[in-house]
């Protein structure tokens, strides 16, 4: 019986560490500031660890010995107040000590994390909104300056300057692997510096009780090596491709017509609008609604017929579509590469 | 006794916070602006379009969520463009007693829906039918003719006024009764 329970209590274990690993885990670093921030918490946890054990030693060891100590009460011991002075006095001592190393530790990792964007050459204005988040490139070139949502492509070895604001309600800019989180507040300009070691895609979350959708609030982090990377924003550059299919362009005349055109924009048509994310090349993204979905054709026209089902409270209303007009509505959006 | 009355009085007040105004974030796709009675002609003379009474205009005037979405709306589809905020610039202004075509939600809806002679574009088929509901309940409430308990407060910017629930009555004109 106890074999099993210790067996049922390690499949726990690992059940629940499993959730340690993966591409949102504090845990599993994969970049400088997350790294300082792992380390940094794994020491104060195993020095408190030790610290807490040997406290418990030194109230449980006199517990003990307290029956054998009362044997004889009234004799007097001339060195005991010396010896609890010593005690006190050491204990004391370390306390002061390891205060002081963790607050020099704390400051020295704080400077680590502020030197790693120091030169960066790459600046990105991540702006949240319920519930998405809207992500510009800076460039010192007006057209090359690129708008999209939700996916942050960097490149990978590069420190990469975030700045965070928001157009609602307080967000909070969390991506796990990468960095601690920073608030993204109206009105006001947040400074965040990541850098991923390698390429790979690592997952964010508003990390900031924000409204109704706020755990629907996902951001991906796409680092990729610079040649990819540059090639990427290049391509983000074009205006929407020419839908092909008569399908497609019954499509993009649809969404001309109606309320899409009140609140996205897609390069290269009149559809201008600037409060929704950008719909330029939105089928090149992964994910739809800020991480809720998987982008595919069946994903795209739940979301346009159902928004409120899929994420309710979101700013997306219900349109009014017959099955034909959200058919074709699919089919141009879907060919938005 | 009497700490058992008192902790049942506290529990049904507490209970009492759990009352919310219901918020219709998913309306009947089916009624959308397509069953709309339509207009046989733009042309006519004064505001008179007949509008008869829509249960929504009911609905959505004295709901805080839709007054607050209007006013999110508002901004978004740059209704300040000629409105200024509602204090009026190339369009008329909104937050004063005056009302060209009446100060009803179905007016207002028709104006939003249909346009309107010099300048008013008409946004039939451009905004969701309940969102022209919130954008007119907010419309009404620039000028006082919401309940101040239901109209949105706290501007995110500069505005020609103050928030819309620190507008003085419409009916009593700001005047003590």
């Amino acid at each position: 019986m106890k074999r099993f329970a210790s067996i049922a209590l390690a499949t726990a274990i690992a059940l629940f560490l499993h959730g340690c690993a993966g591409w949102q885990s504090a845990l599993d670093p994969k970049g400088p500031a997350a790294s300082e921030l792992a380390w940094l918490i794994w020491f104060f946890t195993g020095l408190c660890a030790v610290v807490w054990v040997l406290v418990m030693i030194g109230l449980a060891a006199p517990l003990m010995m307290q029956s054998r100590e009362r044997l004889e009460p009234l004799v007097l011991d001339a060195g005991a107040d010396n010896r609890k002075l010593r005690v006190v006095m050491t204990a004391v001592g370390l306390t002061a000590v390891i205060l002081v190393g963790l607050t020099l530790l704390s400051f020295f990792a704080n400077r680590t994390l502020a030197a790693i964007g120091s030169d960066a050459a790459l600046t990105i204005r991540v702006t949240g909104h319920q519930w998405w988040w809207e992500v510009r490139y800076e460039d010192a070139t007006p057209s090359r300056i690129l708008t999209t949502a939700n996916e942050i492509h960097i490149p990978a070895g590069e420190p990469v300057r975030l700045l965070l604001t928001s157009t609602d309600v307080i967000h909070s800019f969390w991506v796990p692997s990468l960095s601690g989180k920073l608030d993204l507040i109206p009105g006001r300009m947040n400074v965040l510096d990541i850098k991923a070691d390698k390429p790979g895609v690592y997952r964010g979350q508003c990390a900031e009780f924000c409204g109704a959708q706020h755990a629907n609030m996902g951001t991906f982090i796409i680092a990729e090596p610079r040649a990819k990377f540059d090639a990427w924003w290049r391509d983000q550059l074009q205006p929407a491709s020419a839908p092909m299919s008569d399908e497609a362009k019954a499509g993009k005349d649809l969404f001309l017509k109606r309320p899409c055109v009140m609140c996205h924009k897609i390069g290269g048509t009149p559809a201008g609008g600037t409060v929704a994310p950008d719909l330029t090349h939105v089928a090149s993204r992964q994910t739809l609604a800020a991480g809720t979905l998987t982008m595919s054709r069946g994903n795209l026209a739940a979301w346009i017929a159902d928004p409120q089902g899929v994420k309710p409270g979101s700013h997306m209303p219900v349109v009014d579509l017959s099955g034909d007009e959200l058919n074709v509505i699919v089919a141009y959006l879907e060919g938005l590469k | 006794m009497k700490p058992a009355a008192a902790t049942l009085l506290l529990a049904v007040l507490a209970l009492a916070a759990c009352q919310r105004e219901e918020r219709d974030t998913r309306p009947q796709s089916a009624l959308g602006s397509g069953e709309q009675p339509t207009p046989v002609t733009t042309l006519e003379p004064g505001g008179q379009r007949p509008s008869p009474t829509d249960n929504k205009a009911a609905s959505f005037e004295a709901n805080a969520f839709h007054l607050s979405e209007g006013k999110r709306l508002f901004g978004w589809f740059n209704c300040s463009g000629c409105h200024a905020n509602g204090g009026g610039g190339m369009g008329p202004a909104l937050m004063d007693e005056k009302w060209i075509y009446g100060s009803s939600m179905e007016s207002i809806h028709a104006t939003i829906r249909d346009g309107r002679p010099n300048g008013m574009p008409s946004f039939r088929d451009k905004i969701p039918d309940d969102q022209i509901w919130e954008l007119a309940a907010f419309v009404r409430s620039l000028s006082g003719n919401a309940p101040s308990s239901a109209a949105p407060s706290r501007n995110d910017d500069m505005m020609a006024h103050p928030s819309e629930n620190r507008m003085p009555d419409a009916a009593t004109l700001g005047k003590s009764p």
